[in-house]
């Protein structure tokens, strides 16, 4: 059954595509979820994505394991997201204009070591075919999942889980929503979001170890081009949960396989427009979930961009 | 307070004529020590790396400001990045942090571009503004939809601005390699080469385009219309505080939209002079990142329109330099981007420090003891 599926082809590419494009999505998304809750916002990830897919490539091309690369990226996104943390807990230091110049360094950075390595091949992580059970190899394409794909996927409960049920979530919700009560608590809410903004590195340095990785697996300097910063609006759509968060990043996934999902198909024209479409849909998205008075349902009272 | 009360004191020392300056001495020296710091934090870097700073910075001196050639080279490349610092510098007053300047530069091309070739048989005298018109125009409707979902819907500008440059920049790709193409353009797809009458000339004198002056004076402009004008002034109110300012009856609204606008207008007219007076057409050289680069100068001028001029010719000085210093050290294409974020950083850290260095109190203390 090697046969022609016609137009069909276009949703079932976008269902492969939307599990492939998401990931990175993901994972940045879930640490924003964790550092907004905790009432910071770090608009840095897009610079930290990029080096963690550099640095990622980078150690995996050098020491033949994918998965050394996907520590390393996270151990750089983690420290990227410790100096965010740490110079926002500086008094009168504004979170938003740091992040935007730590998307700059993280970029700079990223494209000054990662110069030797445009060329080399490093090895790919490895995928599960769930698509055994068909015998078309555009569903077999399609299920090809990736691991990371499925650890964000139980990430995305476990913190949940997590923010809703242990003392580490109860502990972040409180600074998220009011320092002062964090302190009547006797919670230091600067070293709460140091951590936070740690963690939410982390995750979004894994997100860039997976574009340059798996999908698309190589790294350049083109190798994100503003997923970073749609993974950081998709949590004010997501309305902090990470459980929206998954659902989420799966939408944008799956605009984001519209423009290669067409081009299977023959659909040559306008190809720029397409690859605008996840940031089309985002800016929709965010028109649609704000509100005129600027406060939003479920936001943390003590993020700057809700305030 | 009491320092108010130290510069009416009927003897005037030469103290006392200090005083007011040193209450502004904060606003210069902070984020000239902040420049020293982010110079330093990449000198040690590049040690780090086994390069010689030393060398850096001498090469980055010499091409950037070292000779009357390097000086054009400057020159040039400071006119988009004034322009794109102001699409900043002037919504920042409301205090929005817009940084989306970038798209406003490649639409504002893209119009220039695309006027340029409807209007190629007019004469140049009614052609020329109506491409400039166009191109600040479409700028201003671009970052003034930021203001405007900002005021309207809640929407966070930052993003919304980022956002929209990724839009634009898309939609530039769309039209120069579709609709606007021009077919001869093989290798790099463009607009269609500017008639020669619709061109920008080098100012007499110079070897620098005219949109150069048109920066400066567009610098001069917003400052008087921040620093000098009602307007201005209901503006530092609006982003000091938006309650206060309705409660006055300030039209709150108008002046978001207005001013985003009027500062997408002017990165939009960088577009304009990049395709009429740099590069003939439009294609993807329009997005060289000017907008971004405008974005650290607007921070380190503290978002004064007057100290754009200044840190705006440092900043095209240093960029400037990138292809020989890179060249002669052997350092990646990412160099100054790396120089830019240290700077940046620093720039931001040191805003920590604001009011700590009173040098208004310690010379009234001086003048009492």
């Amino acid at each position: 059954m090697n046969g022609d599926i016609g137009l069909w082809a276009v949703p079932l590419a976008m269902i492969g595509g939307a599990i492939r494009v998401s990931t990175p999505f993901l994972f940045v998304s879930l640490g924003e979820v964790i550092t907004e809750r905790s009432g910071r916002i770090n608009l840095g990830l897009e610079g930290t994505l990029v080096f963690g897919a550099m640095a990622g490539y980078a150690l995996a091309y050098l020491t033949g394991s994918a998965w050394a690369g996907v520590g390393a990226a996270a151990l750089a996104g983690l420290l990227f997201g410790l100096v965010h943390g740490l110079l926002c807990s500086l008094p009168k230091v504004n979170d938003i204009a740091i992040g935007i110049a730590l998307m700059l360094l993280g970029t700079g950075l990223a494209f000054f070591f990662g110069k030797p390595f445009i060329q080399p091949v490093a090895p790919d992580l490895p995928a599960i075919n769930l698509g055994w059970w068909s015998d078309l190899p555009q569903v077999q394409a399609a299920l090809r999942v990736n691991v990371l794909f499925l650890v964000g996927a139980a990430l995305a409960v476990a913190l949940a889980w997590m923010l809703r049920k242990t003392r580490i979530g109860l502990t972040l919700r409180v600074v998220g929503d009011s320092s002062d009560a964090a302190r009547a608590l006797g919670i230091r809410p600067a070293r709460v979001r140091i951590l936070a903004t740690a963690f939410g590195g982390a995750l979004a340095g894994i997100g860039g170890a997976y574009l340059s990785l798996f999908y698309p697996g190589s790294w350049n300097e083109g190798i994100s081009s503003g997923q970073g910063l749609i993974a950081v609006a998709l949590v004010i759509f997501a309305r902090w949960s990470p459980i929206n968060a998954f659902f989420a990043a799966l939408l944008f996934g799956a605009a984001g396989a519209l423009g290669p999902a067409l081009q299977s198909v023959g659909v040559t024209q306008g190809y720029y427009l397409f690859y605008a479409a996840p940031f089309v849909l985002t800016l929709i998205v965010l028109v649609l979930s704000s509100s005129k008075s600027g406060a939003l349902t479920g936001a943390p009272r003590e993020l700057s961009i809700t305030k | 307070m009491s320092a108010g009360v130290e510069i009416t004191a009927p003897a005037r020392s030469a103290r006392a004529w200090l005083v007011p300056l040193a209450g502004r001495a904060e606003g210069v020296l902070l984020p000239l020590a902040a420049l020293v710091t982010g110079f330093a934090a990449f000198a040690l870097f590049l040690v780090l790396l086994g390069k010689n700073p030393w060398t850096f910075y001498t090469l980055v001196y010499q091409a950037g400001f070292g000779t009357g050639f390097s000086w054009t080279n400057t020159l040039a490349r400071a006119a988009p990045l004034l322009l794109a610092a102001l699409c900043v510098a002037i919504p920042a007053r409301l205090g929005l942090v817009v940084i989306g300047g970038e798209g406003a530069i490649v639409l504002g091309g893209v119009m220039a571009g695309g006027l340029g070739a409807v209007l190629g048989g007019w004469p140049a005298l009614i052609a020329m503004p109506l491409m400039a018109l166009g191109a600040a125009l479409i700028g201003g409707l671009w970052i003034g939809a930021v203001g405007a979902l900002r005021q309207w819907r809640g929407v966070n500008e930052t993003i919304a601005s980022l956002l929209m440059a990724y839009i634009a920049i898309a939609l530039m790709n769309h039209l120069v390699e579709g609709p606007l193409r021009d077919a001869a353009s093989l290798n790099k797809p463009s607009t269609a080469p500017l008639a020669e009458a619709l061109r920008v000339g080098d100012m007499p004198g110079f070897s620098v385009h005219w949109g150069l002056a048109v920066a400066f004076l567009a610098c001069i402009g917003a400052w008087v219309l921040i620093e000098r004008t009602t307007l201005g002034f209901s503006a530092r109110i609006a982003g000091g505080n938006v309650r206060a300012a309705q409660v006055q009856g300030l039209p709150v609204t108008k002046l978001v939209v207005g001013f985003t606008a009027l500062g997408g207008a002017c990165a939009g007219l960088a577009g304009y002079f990049e395709v009429s007076a740099v590069h003939g057409s439009a294609n993807a050289s329009l997005a060289a990142g000017y907008g971004y680069t405008g974005i650290l100068i607007a921070f380190l001028a503290r978002h004064n329109p007057l100290a754009i001029i200044p840190v705006a010719l440092l900043l095209a000085g240093i960029e400037a330099s990138s292809g020989l210093v890179q060249r002669r050290m052997e350092l990646p294409d990412a160099t100054m981007t790396v120089l830019q974020g240290f700077i940046f950083v620093a720039i931001l850290a040191s805003e920590t420090f604001t009011g700590r260095l009173d040098l208004t109190r310690w010379l009234s203390r001086g003048e009492r003891a």
